[in-house]
C-alpha cells in the first residue's frame, strides 16, 4: 500500500477538518479553561463524533463499528490535535476499543454499544508513577471471592474523573517486570471504592490521581484471561502511542502553520521576518522534521492495519520521532512569534502546552527510544 | 498488463537470470575497482564480469524502462520495478555503472534530438562510452550559474577555455557533458548543454586528493578545445533547463542512496559501545529512531513522486535530511569505534575504511547542491517564504 491517503480516506479528512474546525476549533478549548468547566470536554460534541460514526471507526462490524483503520482513526486525532480539541476519542475510541477486542463476547457487548453510540467515557489507568513505566506495575488484586480485590493508585488518568468505566491493570501474579502475572480490567467507575482526585494539567485538560481501596470486582470485568493481560494492554498501549504520535502530527502541523504564517506578515527592520534567512533555514529544517514525522506515522499505521509483526518497532519510532518534531514546531513557534508568543492571548502557547502532555502520555521519546534499541538488541 | 502477466513475467525474468548471471555476479560488489563501469579503456576484473554485461546489454536490460530503439528493454515501471526485485533477491549486481545512464541518458531522453538519442544512447546501455559531468568551476560551486568556462562561437563549432572542478572519474571517463558559457552577457539564459570527447586535442585532467585520501574527483581543465555545433543538447544558450532536470535527478540518487544500510540498527552493530557507554547507547537509539523514520520518509516520498502527487522541489528536502543523517551516522560510527576507528592504514582497518568513509560523508551535504542551498530552497519553493 502506497504511503499516502486513499481516495476513501482522503473523504473522511474533509469531512472531519471542517467538522472540527468549525465546532471545536482552539477557542472552544478556551472556552472551558476559562470558565473552569468541571467536565473539561464537551459531551454534545462527543455525541455528534458518534453521530458522524467517528467513535465507532476502530470497532469491528460486528460488534457495531465501521470496521476501518488506524490511518482512519489517525485522520481524526490529527485534526483533534490541530485544533487542540479536548476530546476523549484518543483514551476511549482508540486505545480502549483496541484494549477490548480482547474482551469475550459479554465484555463486548456490554461496552462497544454504548462507545459507538458516545454514551460511554473510558478511562486509562496504566500509569503508577510520573514517568510511563508500564513494565513495573505493581497494584495489586488479590482473588476474593468470585473475582478480585484490587488495591492501589493510579495517575495521569486522563477524563478520569467523568469516565464510566476505568481499564485497570493490575497485578495477579508474577513480580514487578514480568509481563505474565498481570491482568487488564474493565471496571465501571461507580464501583465502591474508587476515589478520584481530580486536577487541570498545564494543557488545560483534566487528569485524575486514581486511589482503589480494597474495589471489589466480578470475573467478568477481566480483559481476556487472568495473568495474561500484558496481550492486551500492549494492544491498548500501542493503539495509544499510535494515536497519540497522529494526534501530535496536528500540534506540530498547527503550530508551524500558525508559525510560518506569521513570518509572512511580521515586520521588522523593514522587511518580512521571513525574508531573513536564518529564520529561513529553521523553518525547512523544522517543515523537514515534521514530513519526517508524518512519514514514519503513516508507515506504523500501514503496518498496523496489516497485522505486521514490524508494527510494534515502527511505533515505537513513531511516538519518538513525532514527539521530537513536534515539540520543535512548538518551541521554534514561540521563539519566532517572539514577545507576542508568551501572551496568553495567542494560541501558540497552547500548541506548546498540550505538546508538552501530549509527549508524555503513552511514554516520551526517550522512552521509545529505549524501546527502539532494546527491539534492535541492545 | 494483468496482474497474471506480470507474475508471469516475473517468473520468467527469475528463470532467465538464474541461468544467466554468473555466480562472480551474485556476490556484493566490494568496492569501486570492484564494480563494472565500462568504456573504451575498461579492464574487465574476470570472464564472468564482461559475460554479465554483454547478456544484459544483449536484453536492454541495463537500461530496462528505456525504449528498444536506444538499446533499452522497453520494459513498463512495473516489469522494471520486477526486474530489479528479482535481480535483488538473487544478489545480481548492476551489470552497469554508469553516469551515462543515471545522468546524461535521462537529459538526452528529455531534451535530446532523435538523432542524438540514436547515436549515443545505445553505446551508453552497452557500456562502450564512459561519461562525465562537467558542471561546478573553482569560482562556481552554489552558485553554480556563475560558471566561467567559455565558448567561443566560431562558425560551424565552439572553441572551449576554462576549468572544472569535482569532475567525477574525469581521468577515466571517454566522453564529458559539460556546462558551457556561450552569452557572457545573460547569466542564466548564457549558459549551454555540449557533450564533447575527452581525447579531444586541449582536454587535460589532474586528480585531486580529499582529506579522505584518494578519490574519484579530478580538475579538468580546456585548452582551446574544438566543438562541433552539433554537439549541443537542448537550445543555444538554454543549457541551464537541462542542467536543473539533470540536478533533480542527482539530488533523488543521493537522497535515496543515503542510508545504504537500510534499517540496520546502529546500536546493533556496536555491541561493546552499546553495553557499555549509557550515554553512546542513547544517542544511538535516537538515531535508530532516525533511520525508521527516514527509510518511511524515502518510501513515501517515492509513492508520491511516481505519482506526481509530491511537490517538484521535495528532493532538495529528501537530499538535505539524507545527506545530514548519513553524516550524523558516521560520527557515531567513530564514537563507537573508539581508537580503532582511528587506524588509517592496517589491512587490520581495511586500509582505514570507517575514517576514510566518515571524512568522505562530509561532501555528501556539499555535493550536488549544500544543505543551506537546499533549505533555501525549500523555504522558498515548497514554504513559499518571501524575499528574493
Amino acid at each position: 500500500m502506497a504511503l499516502y491517503l486513499s481516495e476513501d480516506q482522503a473523504m473522511l479528512k474533509d469531512t472531519v477538518a471542517p467538522f472540527l474546525a468549525e465546532n471545536a476549533p482552539v477557542k472552544h478549548l478556551r472556552s472551558l479553561r476559562d470558565s473552569k468547566d468541571p467536565v473539561g470536554l464537551s459531551k454534545d460534541l462527543w455525541k455528534r463524533f458518534a453521530e458522524l460514526g467517528f467513535t465507532g471507526i476502530l470497532v469491528p462490524e460486528a460488534d457495531g463499528g465501521l470496521g476501518l483503520g488506524h490511518v482512519e482513526a489517525g485522520i481524526v486525532l490529527e485534526e483533534i490535535g490541530r485544533n487542540l480539541t479536548p476530546s476523549p476519542f484518543l483514551s476511549t475510541a482508540v486505545a480502549a476499543v483496541e484494549a477490548l477486542k480482547a474482551g469475550d463476547a459479554d465484555l463486548r457487548a456490554q461496552w462497544f454499544p454504548r462507545i459507538v453510540s458516545g454514551d460511554a467515557i473510558v478511562a486509562l489507568a496504566i500509569d503508577e508513577g510520573a514517568k510511563h513505566r508500564p513494565g513495573s506495575i505493581a497494584m495489586v488484586a488479590e482473588r476474593s471471592g468470585n473475582g478480585f480485590k484490587l488495591s492501589g493508585k493510579k495517575q495521569f488518568v486522563l477524563h478520569g474523573h467523568v469516565a464510566d468505566m476505568l481499564l485497570v491493570a493490575a497485578r495477579t501474579g508474577g513480580s514487578s517486570g514480568e509481563e505474565a502475572g498481570i491482568t487488564l480490567f474493565a471496571i465501571p467507575k461507580e464501583t465502591a471504592g474508587i476515589s478520584v482526585d481530580v486536577d487541570r494539567l498545564v494543557d488545560s485538560s483534566l487528569s485524575a490521581r486514581v486511589s482503589f481501596d480494597g474495589v471489589q470486582v466480578d470475573a467478568d470485568a477481566v480483559v481476556g484471561e487472568v495473568d495474561a493481560g500484558w496481550a492486551p494492554l500492549t494492544k491498548l498501549l500501542d493503539a495509544g502511542r499510535l494515536g497519540a504520535s497522529a494526534e501530535m502530527l496536528g500540534v506540530g502541523a498547527g503550530a508551524m502553520d500558525m508559525t510560518f504564517d506569521y513570518l509572512k506578515q511580521r515586520k521588522q527592520f523593514g522587511k518580512l521576518i521571513g525574508e531573513f534567512q536564518s529564520l529561513q533555514h529553521r523553518a525547512a529544517h523544522l517543515y523537514g522534521e515534521m514530513e519526517g514525522a508524518r512519514s514514519i506515522v503513516i508507515k506504523a499505521q500501514h503496518l498496523s492495519d496489516d497485522g505486521d509483526p514490524r508494527a510494534e518497532l515502527f511505533i515505537a519510532a513513531a511516538k519518538a520521532k513525532t514527539g521530537k518534531s513536534c515539540n520543535l514546531a512548538v518551541r521554534e513557534g514561540v521563539q519566532m512569534h517572539g514577545g507576542i508568543g508568551m501572551t496568553d492571548e495567542y494560541d501558540i502557547g497552547l500548541y506548546m502546552k498540550r505538546d508538552r502532555a501530549l509527549n508524555e502520555f503513552f511514554g516520551d521519546p526517550h522512552f521509545h527510544a529505549d524501546r527502539v534499541a532494546r527491539m534492535n538488541g541492545y | 498488463m494483468s496482474m497474471s502477466d506480470l507474475e508471469l513475467f516475473r517468473a520468467e525474468t527469475r528463470a532467465w537470470l538464474e541461468a544467466n548471471c554468473p555466480a562472480e555476479m551474485r556476490e556484493p560488489v566490494r568496492d569501486d575497482d570492484d564494480a563494472c563501469w565500462g568504456g573504451r579503456n575498461f579492464k574487465f576484473k574476470n570472464q564472468a564480469q564482461k559475460q554479465w554485461l554483454d547478456i544484459m546489454a544483449a536484453k536492454g536490460w541495463t537500461v530496462p524502462d528505456w525504449p528498444k530503439a536506444y538499446g533499452g528493454g522497453g520494459l513498463s515501471a512495473e516489469e522494471t520495478k520486477i526486474l530489479r526485485s528479482e535481480m535483488a533477491k538473487l544478489g545480481c549486481r548492476p551489470p552497469l555503472m554508469s553516469f551515462g545512464i543515471w545522468m546524461l541518458g535521462p537529459a538526452l531522453l528529455k531534451f535530446g534530438t532523435e538523432e542524438q538519442k540514436l547515436h549515443y544512447l545505445p553505446p551508453i546501455a552497452r557500456g562502450e562510452i564512459r561519461w562525465c559531468q562537467g558542471y561546478s568551476e573553482p569560482g562556481s560551486g552554489s552558485d553554480l550559474v556563475s560558471l566561467q568556462t567559455f565558448g567561443e562561437d566560431k562558425g560551424d563549432h565552439w572553441t572551449v577555455n576554462g576549468q572544472k572542478i569535482w569532475t567525477s572519474y574525469a581521468n577515466k571517463a571517454d566522453w564529458i557533458f559539460c556546462l558551457v558559457r556561450t552569452d557572457k552577457t545573460n547569466k542564466y539564459q548564457g549558459i549551454s548543454f555540449l557533450l564533447f570527447d575527452m581525447t579531444t586535442p586541449g582536454v587535460s585532467t589532474k586528480p585531486i586528493l580529499l582529506i579522505s585520501g584518494s578519490s574519484p574527483f579530478c580538475e579538468t581543465f580546456f585548452d582551446n578545445v574544438k566543438v562541433p555545433k552539433h554537439q549541443i543538447v537542448g537550445e543555444l544558450n538554454r543549457g541551464w533547463d537541462v542542467a536543473k532536470y539533470l540536478l533533480g535527478h542527482e539530488r533523488e540518487m543521493i537522497s535515496g542512496g543515503g542510508l545504504g544500510e537500510g534499517l540496520a540498527s546502529l546500536g546493533a552493530a556496536f555491541p561493546d559501545a552499546a553495553a557499555n557507554e549509557p550515554v553512546l547507547r542513547a544517542e544511538m537509539a535516537m538515531f535508530d529512531v532516525e533511520t525508521i523514520a527516514f527509510r518511511a520518509h524515502s518510501e513515501r516520498f517515492m509513492d508520491e513522486w511516481k505519482t506526481g502527487r509530491a511537490h517538484p522541489a521535495y528532493s532538495n528536502l529528501m537530499k538535505y535530511v539524507g545527506t545530514e543523517l548519513n553524516k550524523k551516522r558516521h560520527e557515531l560510527v567513530m564514537a563507537a569505534g573508539g581508537s580503532d576507528a582511528l587506524e588509517w592504514e592496517s589491512s587490520r582497518s581495511k586500509g582505514g575504511a570507517k575514517p576514510r568513509t566518515w571524512l568522505r560523508t562530509k561532501a555528501n551535504s556539499i555535493e550536488g547542491g549544500t544543505s543551506e542551498v537546499m533549505l533555501n530552497v525549500v523555504a522558498k519553493r515548497i514554504l513559499d517564504m518571501p524575499g528574493a
